[in-house]
């Protein structure tokens, strides 16, 4: 890789052994991919906590903190695995619950903005057109170059931190004109009344191209997409394709004026998406847990979910469970919307997502959980490991379901 | 006759051992029991294998920013397989294996099909960009 000056100057140790660590490991990545050069970056998002890294990442970044590892650029934390204010309801470890504050106060001391959310893109910091930042959850990304034109790769937490420290990230995939223009034309045939409709056709498109290079173009829409909406379909194109753009003709800043150049081209009809619904195997029809999360409720999720649950009550049998942010949920609070949540019988959890729970296979047992049900295509696919048999319905029959307890 | 496979991108030492070799994409936080090193997703093609020192063959990536801790969770478990060879990946999973240091390749040719199965010995030598099937 060509290198200037100062890149040399870290590599000969000069800014300290931290970020020479970081810049080695950082050329390792970039040889691999073939880049030429580092681009800097202004923003960095990472994600870090004791669910994700383990023991072994723990003692790895306190020894980083101690060489003196600082970040060079503003650095924000995604989603997190344990909300203080319910660990112990969930049944977490207390040893585990005890690393994430020292794994925490480690971040702070290297200068980390513990933000902890997956929705940064809503709610800290919006990148312009050609922009470069390091962000990762994948969620996160696609949202970045697809709707705001920035550029990122999906940047795990390791190389997320070293671009950090550093200030720069190896420039290969979506830094690149070549990597971010359209690759396939997908022509939207379907109403899209609600969110979880998109998180299918991200399902839909994502399954059939897994691919990080792919990028659709959606085109043909009858109306204008909202951001939760955008939100959703990028969250299930990520999970599902891996994929890290989009473009959707008339709304996203770098999209083709048209696809007529594509020689891939799909649809989406509204058959497609009620057989998503359809598929899904609903085992003995119990609704003992329901979700909303992955990603993160926006503050307008949040009134949504408020004006669904109002008058009404969650079964006893079943735990329903909302995750936001710390900005979102105080702002809900003074709306009233977290209220209305609680009165019903949902649990915030805030700072997290529901997957990365720190015990979720053992808090699963624990509540005799077979169903998860949730209107967020992603979370219904990543959650797998942890053996949950898992069904995606739209918004208001989640709230029906966790109403009744009964999945129809 | 000497079976062997070109792959596109590499980084690591050379290594041998016993290939895993699945028809399904990977991500090691929605397939894999992170305790066990047994696969577990329910329907996977691979649900109840290990990948523990395997060379495992994937022909894609899932998903997933936190992969890039989860190798080096497993790796400081000793659970972590002895390689990764992709069809095709995504950046997560090469810096996840870097950060770890897991050998991993990308790109094939030719495809693992018909040249390499469950059980045989093979060898990765990333430097050579090449996959030799030992037996």
């Amino acid at each position: 890789m060509e290198l200037t000056s100062e890149e040399r100057a870290i590599l000969a140790g000069e800014r300290g052994e931290a970020q020479r660590r970081a810049l080695e490991y950082q050329l390792e990545v970039g040889r691999f991919w073939g880049a030429k050069r580092f681009v800097p970056v202004t923003s960095v998002h990472m994600m870090g906590d004791i669910e994700v890294m383990g023991d072994g990442g723990l003692a790895w970044l306190k020894a980083e903190a101690d060489l003196g590892a600082r970040c060079r650029v503003a650095t924000t934390t995604n989603a997190r695995c344990i909300d203080f204010a319910h660990c112990d309801r969930l049944g977490q470890d207390a040893g585990e619950v005890a690393k994430e504050r020292e794994l925490i106060a480690t971040l702070r001391r290297m200068d980390v903005v513990t933000t902890d959310t997956c929705i940064n893109y809503q709610t800290v910091y919006q990148p312009h057109l050609g922009e470069h930042v390091a962000w990762g959850d994948t969620g996160t990304v696609i949202y970045a170059n697809s709707v705001f034109g920035a550029r990122s790769n999906f940047e795990s937490g390791p190389a997320a931190l070293a671009a950090a420290l550093t200030g720069r990230t190896p420039e290969y995939g979506f830094h690149l004109d070549e990597h971010r223009r359209a690759t396939f034309a997908v022509q939207l045939n379907a109403e899209l009344k609600d969110l979880a409709d998109w998180g299918a056709v991200g399902k839909l498109v994502g399954e059939s191209h897994q691919d990080y290079f792919a990028v659709p173009v959606f085109h043909g829409f009858h109306r204008s997409p909202t951001a939760d909406e955008l939100k959703h379909l990028g969250a299930a194109l990520a999970s599902y394709g891996s994929m890290g753009m989009y473009h959707f003709i008339g709304v996203t800043p770098e999209a083709p004026s048209g696809t007529e150049h594509l020689s891939e081209k799909i649809s989406v009809n509204e058959k497609d998406i009620e057989r998503v619904y359809a598929r899904y195997d609903l085992g003995d029809g119990n609704g003992r847990l329901v979700v909303f999360s992955g990603p993160q409720q926006s503050l307008l999720e949040m009134k949504r979910l408020a004006d669904l649950f109002q008058n009404k009550r969650i079964s006893s049998d079943t735990s329903c469970f909302v995750t936001t942010n710390s900005a979102v949920l105080a702002q809900s609070r003074d709306l009233g919307y977290a209220q209305a949540l609680e009165q019903a019988g949902a649990t915030i959890l805030q700072g997290v997502c529901f997957y990365i729970l720190q015990n979720l296979s053992p808090m699963r047992e624990k509540n005799g959980w077979s169903n998860m049900v949730s209107n967020s295509a992603k979370i219904v696919n990543i959650i797998g490991a942890h053996r949950f048999n898992t069904i995606l319905r739209r918004t208001a029959d989640c709230v029906e379901i966790a109403c009744t307890g009964r999945l129809k | 006759m000497h079976r062997t496979i070109e792959v596109s991108r590499a980084y690591g030492p050379v290594v041998e051992g016993e290939a895993l070799v699945s028809e399904e994409g990977f991500s090691p936080r929605y397939d894999l029991d992170r305790w066990s090193g047994l696969i577990t997703k329910p329907g996977h093609r691979l649900e109840g294998m290990s990948i523990v020192d395997k060379i495992c063959f994937f022909p894609t990536a899932k998903g997933g920013i936190a992969a890039g801790w989860a190798f080096y969770d497993i790796k400081w478990k000793k659970i972590a397989p002895k390689a990764f060879v992709f069809g095709v990946t995504n950046p997560v999973m090469v810096q996840g294996a870097i950060f770890a240091g897991i050998p991993i390749t990308a790109g094939w040719s030719p495809q693992p099909r018909g040249v390499v199965k469950t059980g045989d010995r093979v060898r990765v030598d990333p430097a050579r960009k090449l996959i030799e099937v030992l037996s």
